[in-house]
């Protein structure tokens, strides 16, 4: 049978970015997919080498909105690292604080859009109306909704006070009780589960051999979480990575689920043990020579920086691989044998953020 | 989806989550990040601190002419420049910059003073 080539994006309804995937297809059926990226490259890995590394913590956080406060963390972890600055603890519990607020408004517009997807209007406003209050806390605590520059080399720059952080206990005590009440439609309603359940399967073989990072990996049944490593202050506070076998779209948005509910304990145990004294230290001097790689759990699974300083106040290199980048390789196994209907479902279950793979 | 039922009528005997936006405006919280109002231009020493931590090159002190200018449509209101402002001259205010027509400067000079007074960091 001859084939036809169908080209998705890149401009496409359930894309907020550009992605463009020429689809070969035969009636109905794909049989190969061929991806290009390269519609919002920003030269930021460039820019960097031009400012001096002090500044570069608000262009990487640039680098993805969505997940600004890891990508700053990464950056800044690697410099304290190449600087043997030791943090203070309550710095390493106000970033993981900030982070998890992050990862919890991060997987709540992933759940949203996915609910988008395949149609389900109401649930996805739902869904908005808590992320919502994640925003403001955000923007009471660091001073803005979604690029909150939270993170400074040397700790954080600002600190929370007590009353901030009963009311952020308040507030994901509400998410998690207006979440409870819309769970049950992500996972048990007969319709949404006819558009997830079996659709898009990445075994567990599939997903070692293609280097599936994060969520995805997990829900494939790969027990991999950076955060279990223990850099800043993971390590002092107890949490089990969210897994599932099926590998199937209602693996991974059962994982992204409970890792809502996840985030919310980890912000309430970091409440509880974070200890008093300074938010930040003061930073003398340049990066000296030498090379660092600081790994991060993001979102969307670990994003990695390679920085290479050379003694001046310009680092000579900054490299860094986003988790979107890791899973295209799993997304281009994913498509061959599916339906075209369930092309935008697929797409959307790798949580795709595009301005990050193309930096 | 009993539990569903349960939020459906809620909302439906609630408020609306949203505001009227252009009517009713929620008031910024205090130490939100704004933009770059200006600059106490009587307190500030035109050390250009600011203009080299600024990321965005947004800034320009000239102190020669004594004079401070950002371009406001450079800025990515990161406030670094207020956190490192040694005089704590640069104001920074929670409400959001509307849109404009044109895309000018906001140049800000320093009056010529009379009498060499005391203050004056050379």
């Amino acid at each position: 049978m001859s084939s036809t080539i169908i080209p998705f994006g890149p401009q496409h309804p359930v894309l907020p970015e550009p992605l463009h995937i020429k689809l070969v297809m035969e009636d109905e059926k794909i049989i190969e997919a061929i991806p290009a990226i390269g519609y919002v490259h920003r030269g930021l890995e460039k820019l960097t080498e031009t400012k001096d590394f002090t500044q570069n913590v608000f262009i990487v956080e640039r680098v993805c909105g969505i997940c600004s406060v890891m990508h700053a963390m990464a950056y800044c972890q690697g410099i304290e690292e190449l600087m043997n600055i030791e943090i203070p603890d309550r710095a390493k519990f106000l970033r993981v604080i900030w982070a998890e607020l992050h990862r919890i408004h991060s997987h709540l517009l992933w759940l949203g859009l996915l609910a988008d997807a395949f149609g389900f209007e109401s649930l996805f406003m739902q869904v908005w109306r808590d992320r919502e209050k994640v925003m403001d806390i955000m923007e009471e605590t660091a001073g803005a909704r979604v690029v909150i520059s939270a993170n400074a080399i040397g700790g954080t720059r600002r600190d929370l006070s007590k009353e901030q952080m009963i009311k952020i206990n308040l507030t994901i005590d509400e998410i998690k009780q207006d979440l409870e009440q819309v769970e049950a439609v992500f996972l048990n309603n007969y319709t949404v589960k006819h558009r997830l359940v079996g659709r898009g399967i990445l075994t567990k073989a599939d997903a070692i051999e293609l280097c599936t990072v994060g969520p995805m990996a997990r829900a494939s049944g790969i027990s991999m979480d950076l955060r279990t490593t223990g850099y800043s202050a993971y390590g002092q506070l107890d949490f089990e990575p969210v897994l599932h076998n099926d590998g199937d779209n209602f693996a991974r948005t059962y994982v992204r689920l409970k890792e809502v509910y996840q985030s919310i304990d980890l912000i309430k145990q970091a409440i509880a043990k974070i200890p008093e004294g300074e938010h930040v230290v003061p930073v003398k001097g340049n990066p000296p020579k030498g090379e660092v790689i600081s790994r991060v759990e993001q979102p969307r699974g670990e994003v990695l920086y390679y920085l290479r300083a050379n003694g001046t106040k310009n680092l000579e290199r900054l490299r860094l691989r986003t988790p979107t980048f890791a899973n295209i390789p799993s997304l281009m196994k994913m498509l061959p044998g599916s339906q075209l209907a369930d092309v935008p479902l697929l797409i959307l279950t790798i949580d795709p953020c595009i301005s990050c793979t193309e930096r | 989806m009993f539990k569903m039922m349960v939020n459906v009528f809620k909302n439906l005997f609630s408020k609306p989550a949203t505001r009227m936006y252009p009517f009713v405006k929620r008031e910024p919280f205090a130490d939100s990040r704004g933009h770059i109002e200006g600059c106490d231009i009587d307190k500030c020493i035109f050390c250009g601190i600011c203009q080299r931590k600024c990321p965005a090159d947004a800034i320009i002190v000239n102190k020669a002419e004594k004079s401070w200018e950002i371009d406001q449509f450079r800025c990515v209101i990161c406030n670094a420049c207020v956190d490192t402002c040694p005089k704590k001259c640069i104001i920074s205010s929670p409400t959001h910059k509307t849109s404009q027509y044109t895309k000018n400067t906001l140049k800000i000079v320093q009056a010529e003073k009379p009498t060499e007074g005391a203050g004056q960091d050379a």
